[in-house]
């Protein structure tokens, strides 16, 4: 297949953002880019990417084979990445993981059939470096906090109905290739996505304390001089 | 729950997160009304070296787990002949490179600051850039955090329009170009020389050092990497001075640092503390233990920090009093666990977790962790032998010391940890006193 001109104009972009002579640089994002089209990144993709930066299709698949987020066959709608590290598992993320793979019939790594409506790609996860809000669970990488069986249930069903639950930080739900295309680090043009999405409690649990109680760091004068060593 | 004691909460010292709780301090119009940017123009006005010496006074450790001294780090980097402050390097260019790369198991402050505040984090690379007399600068963000990612990219734009970064800020005649770039989901690329090759379009996979970034980092070219939460440190050490920021934490461990407190706690969360704060005071501050949980087992900063006890609820969570424990402070990512969370599961899925992001370069690593793995359901499952606490323990003795790079001997932490302080639980395993936790089939590790 031969990738849409609006692609080959990001690519450009893309190399664009990196020191000259330093292409190279560009492959992760283009990566995505490819990943944004096609859902998946492709024999196609993979020569897309080689064409573009001058690099053999071998030197291209050893880094896209290397990297969990380039999925090697077609993704769903909806990517659902339960984490099933030490800290989710233990306060219900392995039983949240079993209850959705149950529900969706697949397991890990596994797609819904089309059949069945929206498709759904389950993946577990390892450590989504959300602790403070286990157990977690991503849909196209946004999260969803503090669930468990009952609520990641809830978020699967929602979607396979057509619906687009809310995530807990972040905006509104988008597509996996519409993720992808911020991932090759393209703006996201939603109005208003970018100021969406509250910091929850544990984010600002230390700061609620400090001003419940009054406290401040001392001594904090912004006029301190930056001594010079002239001035020594 | 009760309050928490005044000895606790004077540990409390918001600095790099006080602008959290004020509603939009993302946006750039709110965060230049709460003193932003002010210390990128103080910076821009004193010498370059006058800053890394700023930062080598302030006694400002990495926040990323290491704690390697930053004014040293910065120092490192070959300096223009004196008399040229600010303009272009002669010979290669240097090059600013912030890790965040979050990802080890209990980390989780890099994502919150910069949703709630990515303007601090630029403002401190503009800083570090002018200092070190770099031009090009990288924020390598992991990929599954497009939020933070998708407020950063926002907050740069948003910063160029504005003169802080491009072609002569603030009419400094000082240019930087900042790129925020999405990794692809490998812990490995945390490792700093993982993260220039992934950077560079490569698989993320650790060099050998000799030679350090600093003479041949990104582009073989010297550079500087360096945490999200140190960079973000960076301005307020330009505005108060390093004689305040050492008012805060210890002789050599100063300043402030946010501890992320997870698990069997009333309030888990970010608490910014005074380096030195002891666990005992951290749950005070979190809300205690939940009801009919009694604290077990816990990390003090992550998967990779061998797990203390009870035992440790004095120990002052700095750099050296966590090193004479025996363990390391890490990146403060206090996972706490009870009496009903078991230590021999929690070191499983650890160890799943390694053996699914070792990179394969080197064979200690790419096979123990494999091993182990396997080793590890097979007890959890009731079909270990004693002898598998020996493989396990040798294994380790082939994995600390002798990996490539510290994910290698990350891994041995949680295993060598738990059975100092838990082999009971292991031979209760083996031993059929207690029952096996999974029917094997159910344990959804290996991928």
């Amino acid at each position: 297949m031969t990738f849409s001109q609006e692609t080959h104009d990001r690519a450009k972009a893309v190399i664009a953002r990196y020191p000259a002579g330093r292409e190279r640089s560009a492959l992760l994002p283009l990566l995505h880019l490819v990943q944004s089209e096609q859902g998946y990144v492709s024999g196609d993709g993979i020569g897309f990417c080689a064409e573009t930066l001058g690099l053999t299709r071998a030197e291209v698949s050893a880094v896209a084979t290397f990297y969990t987020m380039y999925k090697r066959h077609p993704t769903g709608d909806w990517l659902v990445s339960v984490c099933t590290n030490t800290m989710c598992g233990v306060l219900g993320g392995d039983k949240a993981y079993q209850a959705v793979s149950g529900h969706l019939g697949v397991g890990h790594q596994e797609t819904t059939d089309p059949a069945d409506g929206p498709q759904i790609t389950l993946e577990h996860a390892e450590c989504l470096a959300a602790c403070d809000y286990a157990p977690v669970l991503t849909v196209n990488y946004e999260f969803f906090d503090g669930i468990d069986a009952e609520a990641a249930l809830e978020i699967v069903k929602q979607l396979q109905k057509g619906e687009r639950p809310q995530p807990s930080r972040g905006p509104r739900l988008c597509t996996f290739n519409e993720i992808e295309a911020q991932l090759a680090g393209f703006s996201d043009e939603r109005q208003g996505a970018v100021g969406e999405g509250p910091a929850g409690e544990p984010t600002l649990a230390g700061n609620r304390l400090a001003a419940k109680y009054g406290i401040a760091v001392p001594g904090f004068d912004p006029e301190t001089p930056i001594v010079s060593k002239g001035d020594k | 729950m009760s309050a928490p004691s005044q000895a606790a909460l004077a540990k409390l010292t918001p600095v790099v997160t006080k602008r959290w709780l004020s509603p939009d301090a993302w946006k750039i119009d709110v965060y230049e009304r709460l003193d932003g940017y002010a210390a990128l123009r103080k910076a821009l006005k004193a010498r370059p070296d006058d800053i890394i010496a700023l930062m080598k006074d302030s006694g400002l450790r990495g926040r990323g787990g290491a704690g390697f001294p930053t004014g040293m780090k910065w120092g490192f980097i070959p300096q223009d002949p004196p008399g040229d402050g600010g303009g272009k390097p002669p010979g290669k260019p240097h090059y600013l490179v912030i890790n965040a790369d979050e990802g080890e198991p209990g980390t989780c402050k890099d994502l919150p600051l910069m949703m709630a505040d990515p303007h601090s984090l630029i403002e401190g690379i503009v800083i570090a850039a002018y200092a070190i007399r770099a031009h090009f600068a990288a924020i390598y963000i992991r990929g599954e955090a497009v939020h933070a990612a998708r407020r950063l990219r926002a907050a740069v734009d948003a910063a160029y329009a504005r003169g802080y970064l491009g072609r002569n800020i603030l009419g400094s005649r000082f240019d930087l170009d900042l790129v925020v770039h999405s990794g692809a989901g490998a812990y490995i690329c945390g490792e700093e020389t993982a993260l220039l090759d992934s950077l560079e379009g490569y698989r993320g996979q650790p060099r050998l050092k000799p030679p350090f970034p600093a003479t041949h980092g990104l582009y073989k070219a010297p550079t500087v990497v360096n945490n999200v939460e140190t960079i973000a440190t960076v301005p307020f050490i330009v505005l108060g001075g390093a004689e305040w920021f050492k008012t805060m934490g210890t002789e050599k461990s100063p300043g402030p640092k946010i501890y992320s407190i997870s698990g069997r706690v009333n309030n888990p969360g970010q608490y910014e503390c005074a380096l030195g704060i002891t666990l005992r005071e951290l749950l005070e501050l979190a809300g205690g233990m939940r009801d009919g949980h009694q604290l077990r087992f816990w990390t003090p900063g992550g998967s990779s920090t061998p797990m203390l006890t009870a035992e440790h609820l004095d120990v002052g969570l700095d750099f050296e009093a966590m090193a004479a424990a025996g363990t390391m402070l890490g990146t403060t990512a206090v996972q706490v666990f009870s009496d009903q969370d078991c230590p021999v599961y929690a070191t499983y899925r650890w160890i799943e977790f390694y053996h699914h992001e070792s990179c394969g370069k080197c064979t200690p690593c790419r096979e123990g962790n494999y091993w182990m793995a396997r080793v590890l359901r097979r007890i959890l499952s009731g079909q270990g032998t004693v002898l598998d606490l020996d493989t396990l323990l040798d294994t380790c003795d082939n994995l600390l010391g002798r990996s490539f790079c510290a994910l290698g001997d990350g891994a041995a932490s949680p295993v060598v940890s738990s059975i100092k302080w838990f082999k009971q639980d292991y031979l209760d395993y083996i031993e059929g006193r207690t029952p096996p936790m999974f029917a094997a089939e159910e344990l959804a590790g290996a991928h």
